[in-house]
């Protein structure tokens, strides 16, 4: 119960930081809103299912505070969906990252170690470059592109009904090169287009929406659950293969499992915001060293961590006089941290 | 409780074991011996279900291994690695509380039972006071007893041990061999990998030797601990005595078949010595 315990108090400390986080970022921006307005304006905006109407839910907005009606808007049609998407994607790239830390046994790994991300570029930059040949849009070019990687790479390290953990990083990593020759191909003939391609592959969140929001969440919660319902296979992974397999662990099927859920969790989040770096790789690692390597612990943790570490750094990114891709932002975060992480810290071999 | 009929394992197009027959009751502690690479990891692997006969099968309680769920096995097959790639570090008890991963269903958390089965794998393997440090701090050695742990947590009828005693102190390779006789005794059946011949023959009801990927012989230590058996598999010179104080056959290699780099035994017997156990 100890660990229960341990699980439910940094669970939801994280969570209600998280919540306070997006209100605070909500009060950032051009226009100065209160803190309260804020808390009000996010209550208004607020609606619940109340009973079937014509065969669709019908939605009720059970508050209606008296706030301004351009803050209203600034509030609930503008902050709110960047904040929520910048969570969201954070939620699904942190517990990807995990999920491959843990796979790979290397904190080195993050969400696009298999060559989802790389995918996903090739998809976006593809349709940005080229529309008439793309015929989704932009959002399902690249999550179609970051799975075909992902399958690829994983067919690709297969034989005979298993997947090597070595064979797969090497694979992802050639592929990885391989797609990201293509994107410079791409950009090369992007005319136009260029600079819109060069920011999308920068990580950004600035073309939120509620219905992005949605379609993130819609992957990347079945995704965690699958993986957090998994939460004992993957620790008795880390002891090895063999070990896990004499633990009673059905090895490849959980590999394979791991695989896909992390995939998708990471391709819709790619997908919505860009390739924004070093939130999978970095969440995790500093999670792990404050409650452990347990990943009853670590995946909820973790994932509530990536999603408020995304609020804050997409914040501080359009803080400033001239908004940044937070891309830009976690990377210049992040690789310091890592650098002190690597030297500061055994890093484990693979 | 362990039956292997006519079992042959082939890995990358080799042939590392063939025509293996052999059968462990309920009970018994049954040694594996025999040079490096002579196939006895693969022969406990295919009690395991880590690694699948080519030709033949193995039964375990009476009922096949092939095509068994890895849960299912693991509930009646523990094993002890001979090493292990702990990735990150948890605490030796978490190593230990994994022993029960097959008992338990995804949704539980540990049970009063589950709590009472680590306690008493702790406490039977001395770890108990290593429970709360983290297993890459430990000793190889220590390390092992951990494994051992785990693996009694387990609860299971079959113990397979891989080199249970190779990095282990005297004292400790002493303790786990007589732990896993009291366990046999208790009714469970030991299978262990053990390089030691002299520990082999001490400890082990009887033992299996395997050499090239055959069984050679299977018999009580003393029925299969010949000198000139032991030449033809290990191509060393030896002289088998008995232990004066264990009364076990003891071995002691002398050098290569009958070159001059040979030591030659002065007392075959040799003199009791009072501070040997």
């Amino acid at each position: 119960m100890h660990r229960r315990a341990r699980t439910a108090a940094w669970s939801s400390g994280l969570a209600t930081a998280l919540v306070l986080a997006m209100l605070a970022a909500a009060t950032v921006g051009p226009v100065r809103i209160g803190l309260l307005e804020v808390g009000r304006a996010t209550l208004n905006a607020l609606a619940v299912p109340a009973g079937l109407e014509g065969g669709a839910l019908r939605w009720v907005h059970p508050f209606a505070f008296d706030v301004e009606r351009t803050h209203q808007v600034i509030v609930g049609e503008l902050r709110l969906p960047r904040i929520a998407l910048g969570a969201a994607v954070g939620f699904a790239l942190a517990t990807a990252g995990t999920v491959m830390q843990g796979f790979f046994r290397n904190p080195m790994a993050d969400p696009s170690i298999i060559g989802v991300s790389t995918g996903a570029a090739v998809g976006a930059v593809a349709s940005i470059v080229f529309p008439p040949a793309v015929p989704f849009s932009l959002q399902w070019a690249a999550f179609a592109g970051a799975l075909l990687a992902g399958f690829g790479v994983y067919l690709i390290a297969s034989e005979g009904g298993r997947t090597p953990v070595a064979t797969l990083l090497l694979a992802g990593v050639a592929v990885q090169t391989f797609l990201g020759a293509v994107v410079s191909f791409l950009l090369l003939y992007a005319g136009d287009s260029l600079e819109r391609a060069v920011y999308w592959l920068m990580g950004h969140l600035h073309t939120s929406s509620w219905p992005k929001v949605w379609t993130v969440l819609a992957v990347a919660v079945p995704a965690y659950v699958l993986v957090a319902v998994h939460a004992r296979d993957l620790n008795a992974l880390l002891l090895g293969e063999t070990d896990a397999h004499t633990l009673g662990v059905e090895v490849e099927r959980t590999k394979r499992l791991l695989l896909a859920a992390s995939s998708l969790a990471t391709a819709a989040a790619v997908a919505a915001a860009g390739v924004i770096g070093f939130v999978g790789l970095v969440v995790p690692h500093v999670m792990r060293l404050l409650v452990g390597p347990d990943h009853r612990i670590l995946l909820p943790t973790s994932a509530l961590a990536g999603a408020g570490f995304l609020v804050v750094t997409d914040t501080a990114a359009r803080a400033g006089p001239a908004e940044l891709p937070v891309g830009i932002v976690t990377a210049a975060l992040g690789a310091p941290f890592f650098l002190y992480l690597l030297r500061d810290r055994e890093v484990h071999e693979l | 409780m362990i039956r292997i009929e006519d079992v042959a394992v082939e890995l990358g197009g080799r042939e590392v074991l063939r025509d293996v027959s052999l059968s462990v009751p309920a009970g018994e502690f049954l040694g594996l011996v025999g040079p490096n690479g002579a196939g006895k990891t693969t022969l406990l692997r295919t009690v395991n279900g880590l690694v699948e006969p080519t030709r033949g099968g193995v039964e375990v309680a009476g009922e096949p291994v092939a095509g068994r769920s890895a849960r299912d096995l693991a509930r009646r097959v523990a094993t002890v690695p001979q090493e292990t790639t702990l990735g990150f570090d948890f605490s030796a008890h978490d190593v230990v509380a994994m022993g029960r991963t097959p008992h338990r269903s995804r949704f539980d958390g540990a049970d009063a039972e589950d709590r009472s089965a680590v306690e008493r794998a702790l406490a039977r393997t001395e770890t108990a006071d290593l429970a709360d440090r983290r297993v890459g701090e430990l000793s190889g050695g220590e390390r092992q007893r951990v494994l051992l742990a785990r693996a009694l947590a387990q609860e299971t009828p079959v113990l397979l041990l891989d080199e249970p005693t190779a990095s282990l102190d005297i004292n400790h390779q002493v303790a786990t061999l007589s732990l896993v006789r009291e366990l046999a005794a208790e009714g469970r059946t030991a299978v262990a990998a053990i390089h030691d011949l002299d520990l082999a023959a001490r400890f082990c009801d009887r033992l299996a030797l395997v050499a090239d990927g055959s069984l050679v012989a299977v018999g009580s230590p003393g029925e299969v601990l010949t000198a000139e058996r032991l030449e033809r598999t290990y191509g060393v010179r030896t002289v088998v005595s008995e232990h004066p104080v264990t009364g076990t056959p003891t071995v002691t290699a002398l050098g290569h078949g009958g070159g001059e780099s040979a030591v030659p035994a002065r007392e075959p017997l040799g003199p009791p010595a009072a501070d040997d156990d």
